[in-house]
């Protein structure tokens, strides 16, 4: 199984993810943001945390409009599995693969401190290690983690069971408690908490290594 | 040529910072201060012969999220 882990100038958490990966047995190649092709092969893209260019303009836009991010999304498009956390996440509201967006924490505050998530769904790639209704503790670690949606895209992640991950205990704002969303063919997961900060015991914790070994599930069928 | 674009968060999203900056100033004693939105200004240096068309597409493609804000441009 591959990863690929893509590097933006300002990203801080991209080892961490690629050491999330390697926990779960995943082969892992770092991609620099410059880049135009992906590593050939690879089974999943991880987009990890971080101040991708310094968050200048708005968080993760302009990573978003970088080289590599047209091959990423090009990928997606095709069917292949993506993940992004915290930065990442930011990223892939803005490349349009997720819908919303993260605005500033309504506290205003950055927020760092460990996170109980509850498992709104475990039908998809990179939740079907946990149960529905699981309660995990992940840290966050960001100031634009505030999901904003308007009333029908609420509704419409809802109905389309889209949600994966809700706060318990809403942190930042974010619309309907939401930490994580599923893209429509539920192959794209972006949320603010970090799970590769909790993937082994030397982290305090290692309810986050579910993400990573859903995935081995599910390309092991592949 | 130069051009001028203006970015607001749109009426009805939530401008967080904008509250924290109208608090601020009723607490220096401004009263009256019903409401503060904070957007931003992007200066343009542009090309002679650049079209307002060719802009707005920077404006949709970059410069503005047009899912919670919206631009208006000065073209100078």
């Amino acid at each position: 199984m591959k990863a690929a882990v893509i590097v933006f100038p300002g990203s801080n958490c991209d080892r961490d993810l690629a050491e999330g990966f390697r926990q779960a047995g995943f082969e892992v190649s770092m991609v620099w943001h410059k880049d135009t092709d992906l590593p050939k092969g690879v089974d999943v893209i991880g987009i990890p945390g971080g101040f991708s260019f310094g968050d200048y303009l708005r968080c993760g836009a302009i990573a978003a409009q970088s080289p590599i991010c047209r091959a990423v999304v090009n990928y997606a498009h095709k069917g292949g599995h993506v993940l992004g956390f915290c930065n990442g996440f930011q990223v892939l509201c803005e490349t349009g693969l997720l819908p919303g967006v993260l605005m500033r924490n309504a506290g205003l505050k950055f927020v760092c401190r460990q996170q109980t998530l509850r498992v709104e769904t475990a039908d998809s790639p990179f939740t079907n290690a946990y149960s529905k209704g699981d309660k995990i503790m992940v840290p966050i670690a960001h100031h634009d983690g505030n999901f904003s949606a308007d009333a029908d895209l609420l509704s419409r992640l809802r109905g389309e069971d889209r949600v994966a991950f809700s706060y318990v205990g809403n942190p930042n704002g974010s619309t309907g408690d939401i930490a994580g969303i599923l893209s429509e063919n539920r192959r794209v997961l972006g949320m603010m908490p970090h799970p590769e900060r909790a993937s082994e015991p030397a982290h305090g914790g290692t309810d986050g290594q579910g993400v990573f070994k859903s995935l081995t599930e599910v390309l092991a069928l592949a | 040529m130069k051009a001028r674009v203006h970015i607001m968060l749109k009426n009805g999203v939530l401008d967080p910072q904008g509250e924290a900056v109208r608090h601020a100033l009723g607490t220096l004693g401004f009263n009256g201060v019903n409401g503060v939105r904070q957007g931003k200004v992007i200066e343009l240096d542009l090309a002679d012969g650049t079209t307002e068309a060719s802009v707005k597409d920077m404006c949709e493609k970059l410069l503005a999220n047009t899912v919670i804000e919206s631009y208006t441009i000065e073209l100078a």
